[in-house]
């Protein structure tokens, strides 16, 4: 393998590994901080344990997205090197902006939220978590606006300099601000995330109340994330609808391949069951037509046109089939997972909830869906942009580093897969452990907390 | 003033503080086994470091982050050209982040030990690595039109291993200081005479690599040039003499914050003698990566500018709380109350 394809494996799976622990991050820290406001607001200890209890599971987290976040930052220059210098005018300010208006405010605050219980007031002490969760959720706006402006680069132009190298410079900074690409694809990733933190909460909460622990703390924060998760599916489908349309104007050959689309035509059916055939470039099952809804969806308009992938030359269309399925299995899981959240809803407002076990562990067993559907989501975004690195601008076998060999980037994707493994092994382990042992631990702890603070 | 010039000082701020803030946590680290007998003095020393290490290493992606918004190019060649090299420097941090959190969240005595050596090993790997980094790009890196003629190997030569023991003893110093002053009793004191100790070899490596500079860089011509640059490294130097004087007088965080002046000195002296190359060609000077050859368009540079003028004031106001808010020195009652504590 050359140094090319390497890279995009070690970027792909660095990313996608970043992106296990980024969306529990941006939905927990919201719940969590709802939770130590409801206790700041009633003093009922109950919630406060809520807020410590998940406080653990969300800190073992935390800490794996802070490191692995790193590596995406350094990775930028040490494998895309052309990619940086050809875009760094661009692309290195949301990055730069990020660490400095989001990165600092959430890395010190969560230190004062964990070393802080003794030292600060009640009420100091919720606003500390509160400003994590905004600023983690702000981390998310400027690398989602540096990644739509990836897919839908606005604002800028390109210069030949006097050596005759080109690349492309910001003219307009507010452009890429109000990219409506950027902008719908951060509405669309922090509410997945949300999606996340709910099927997360439930899951384990699922899990004690099958087994009868601790019923009233459980019931309350199943209930909690399921409205939570409820609302979040709900926009995270309207979001990713509109994410469609903006698909449709900038990146036909993305759009063609999510929906398998082969003749440009009008008035485009969505088929419940299709297979694609890329060798023939047809599909070769197309059943259960629903007449004109991927017009209606990608254009908002029922006779709308679609381009097909033959319109285009080969060596321009993306990947098809990982791109086709990924969006059709994220859509299915998106529609599961809000008739789930429904359910939650409905069901966890009976007295005798707990008695729906199979529901329950039906819950439980959800609870890595939306993490499949993030991972999908992201290969539909990347995958389906190939074989553009910045669309239409610059193609990713362009952007590569040129002095870094093959041995190097054996040796590194070697070493992060190892580590990362590593990693995950302890991560999953820490989060069963202290999943399990339920909020009982906390108890002592707390009381010394509440006996000190002011 | 132009605006690369501008950030060229912005940059070399991004580093000296970064060195600064992380300098201790990297020197606690690398001096945990040594200054801490018990598990729990380690948990203490790991503890004092707990509620800011993560808040110190965001400056560093806060100095990556602005090479690339300001120097792009820069920012492309040095983290290609440095690939294995920073590729330790991520595992090394990416373990230490983890292995601070997690080493008190199982009660095993090898998942404790491991911990224990991880913590070493990623506070001395990176200070190491940083060190060897910046004195090779002292020296220059061997790089023309055709690109990069180096290898990880050669970046280990005498002078980047100079500055790199001379980084490693700098932090482990600022680390013995940082927990002298940060925790109580006999760890308090051992830290102190841990300072004092290693303050020795530091000195004659910083004499060492004053000299060596003359020989292996060009760093000195810039202050033939402009002699008040001078004042750097005097002021360096100073610093540096009175951290020994404040640690034999037993004042604790005088001493601190002089190793504090020497380390930013330190990194404005050898960043002064760069200017206004970034990154110097050790073949010909031709093909410097310069300020003006390497930055972002003057338009990014504005709003560049205008965002940090903003926001940089406002993170270090939050900062400075927060070390104020946790400016107790830490003991094992605090540690045994706190059930989040690492
Ligand atoms: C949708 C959100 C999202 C996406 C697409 C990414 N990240 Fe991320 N990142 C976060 C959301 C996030 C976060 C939720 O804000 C994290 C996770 C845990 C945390 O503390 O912040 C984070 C952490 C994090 C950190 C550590 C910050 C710290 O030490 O406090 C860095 C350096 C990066 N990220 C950089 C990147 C880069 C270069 C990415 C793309 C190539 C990237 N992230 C994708
Ligand atoms: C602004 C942030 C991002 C940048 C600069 C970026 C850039 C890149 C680059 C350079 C590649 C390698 C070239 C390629 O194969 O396409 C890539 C591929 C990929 N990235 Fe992103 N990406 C970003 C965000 C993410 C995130 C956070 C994920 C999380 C899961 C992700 C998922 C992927 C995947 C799955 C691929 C593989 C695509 C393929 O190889 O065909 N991306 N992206
Ligand atoms: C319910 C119907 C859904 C629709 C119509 C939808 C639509 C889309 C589309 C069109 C993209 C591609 C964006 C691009 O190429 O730039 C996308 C990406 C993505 N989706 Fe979905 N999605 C749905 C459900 C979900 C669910 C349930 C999750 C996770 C919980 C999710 C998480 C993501 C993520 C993380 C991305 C990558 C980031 C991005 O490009 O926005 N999606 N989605």
């Amino acid at each position: 393998m050359d140094v090319l394809t390497l890279s995009r494996w070690q970027f792909a799976v660095t990313g996608m590994f970043h992106f296990i622990f980024v969306p529990l991050t941006l939905g927990l820290s919201i719940l969590i901080a709802y939770f130590e406001t409801r206790y700041v607001m009633t003093n009922d200890e109950t919630w406060l344990k809520m807020a410590k209890f998940w406080g653990k599971l969300f800190l073992i987290n935390f800490i794996l997205g802070i490191v692995t976040g790193i590596t995406m930052e350094f990775q930028l220059g040490m494998n895309w090197a052309e990619y940086s210098k050809y875009v760094g005018d661009i692309f290195g300010a949301p990055l730069a902006i990020e660490a400095m208006v989001a990165f600092f405010l959430e890395s010190v605050f969560i230190g004062v939220w964990v070393f802080g219980w003794n030292k600060i007031s009640k009420k100091m002490h919720a606003i500390s978590i509160w400003i994590v969760a905004v600023a983690t959720n702000l981390s998310a706006l400027w690398i989602l606006l540096a990644n739509g402006w990836m897919q839908h680069p606005v604002g800028y132009h390109l210069v030949t300099n006097t050596a005759g190298q080109v690349r492309a410079e910001m003219i307009d900074f507010v452009a890429m601000l109000v990219n409506p690409y950027g902008l719908i694809k951060f509405a669309h990733t922090v509410t997945s995330g949300y999606v996340v933190a709910a099927f997360f909460v439930m899951g384990i909460s699922a899990w004690h109340l099958v087994r009868r622990n601790e019923m009233t703390f459980f019931k309350r924060s199943f209930r909690a994330a399921s409205i939570f998760g409820l609302v979040a599916c709900i926009l995270v489908a309207v979001t990713g609808e509109f994410h469609g349309v903006e698909i449709a104007k900038t990146q036909p050959t993305k759009l063609a391949a999510m929906e398998a689309v082969w003749e440009t035509q009008r008035g485009v059916p969505l088929s419940l069951i299709q297979f694609p055939d890329v060798d023939n470039e047809r599909n070769s099952i197309a059943w259960l037509n629903i007449p004109n809804l991927v017009s209606f969806l990608a254009v908002h308009d029922a006779n709308g046109e679609v381009k097909g992938l033959k319109d285009f030359p080969k060596e321009l269309r993306p990947p098809v089939l990982p791109t086709f399925w990924s969006f059709r299995i994220m859509v299915a899981l998106g529609m599961f997972m809000t008739f789930i959240s429904m359910l939650g809803v409905y069901l966890s407002g009976k007295k005798d909830f707990e008695k729906y076990k199979l529901f329950l562990s039906v819950v439980l067993f959800s609870l890595p869906l939306p993490y499949i559907a993030g991972q999908l989501g992201w290969i539909v975004a990347e995958v389906g942009r190939q074989p553009w690195i910045v669309y239409g601008v610059l193609k990713t076998s362009d952007a590569v580093s040129k002095s870094i060999s093959t041995v190097q980037v054996v040796g590194s994707l070697l070493g992060f897969t190892l580590l990362y493994g590593g990693l995950a092994v302890i991560d999953i382990y820490l989060l069963a452990k202290y999943s399990r042992k339920g909020p009982d631990g906390i108890l002592t702890s707390i009381s010394y907390a509440t006996e000190r603070r002011n | 003033m132009e605006l690369q010039i501008t950030w060229f000082i912005l940059w070399s701020v991004l580093w000296a503080v970064y060195f600064m803030l992380d300098g201790f946590v990297l020197g606690t680290g690398m001096l945990s086994g040594m200054l801490g007998k018990s598990d729990m003095e380690k948990r203490v020393l790991v503890n004092s470091v707990g509620p800011v290490w993560n808040g110190n290493e965001v400056w560093l992606i806060t100095a990556g982050g602005a090479t690339f918004a300001a120097f792009p190019t820069t920012y492309a060649l040095m983290f290609s050209y440095l690939y294995t090299a920073l590729l330790l420097l991520l595992f090394a941090l990416i373990i230490r982040g983890v292995a601070f959190e997690f080493r008190g969240k199982v009660d095993n005595p090898s998942w404790k030990l491991s911990s224990d050596v991880a913590i070493i090993l990623s506070g001395f790997v990176p200070a190491l690595l940083f060190g060897v980094a910046f004195g090779n790009i002292f020296e220059g890196l061997p790089m023309d039109g055709s690109g990069y003629h180096g290898s990880f190997l050669a970046l280990l030569n005498p002078y980047g291993l100079v500055t790199g023991v001379l980084f490693v003893l700098l932090f482990a110093v600022h680390g013995a200081l940082y927990a002298s002053v940060k925790t109580n009793g006999e760890l308090s004191s051992r830290a102190r005479r841990m300072a004092g100790n290693l303050w020795i070899p530091l000195l004659i490596v910083a004499v060492v690599f004053l000299g060596y500079t003359k020989f292996a860089t060009r760093l000195y011509d810039n202050y033939f040039k402009w002699p008040v640059l001078l004042l750097i490294p005097v002021i360096a130097v100073a610093a540096l003499i009175a951290v020994k004087y404040f640690t034999v007088k037993d004042a604790m965080f005088k001493a601190f914050a002089s190793s504090c002046v020497t380390i930013v000195f330190v990194t404005f002296t050898g960043v002064a003698g760069l200017f206004p190359s970034l990154i110097p060609s050790s073949i010909d000077p031709a093909y410097n990566l310069t300020i003006f050859n390497s930055s972002s368009s003057q338009y990014t540079l504005v709003i560049m500018t205008a965002v940090a003028v903003i926001f940089v004031p406002i993170v270090i106001a939050y900062k400075v709380w927060v070390y104020r808010v946790f400016r107790a020195r830490v003991d094992e009652k605090e540690v045994l109350s706190n059930s989040e504590a690492y």
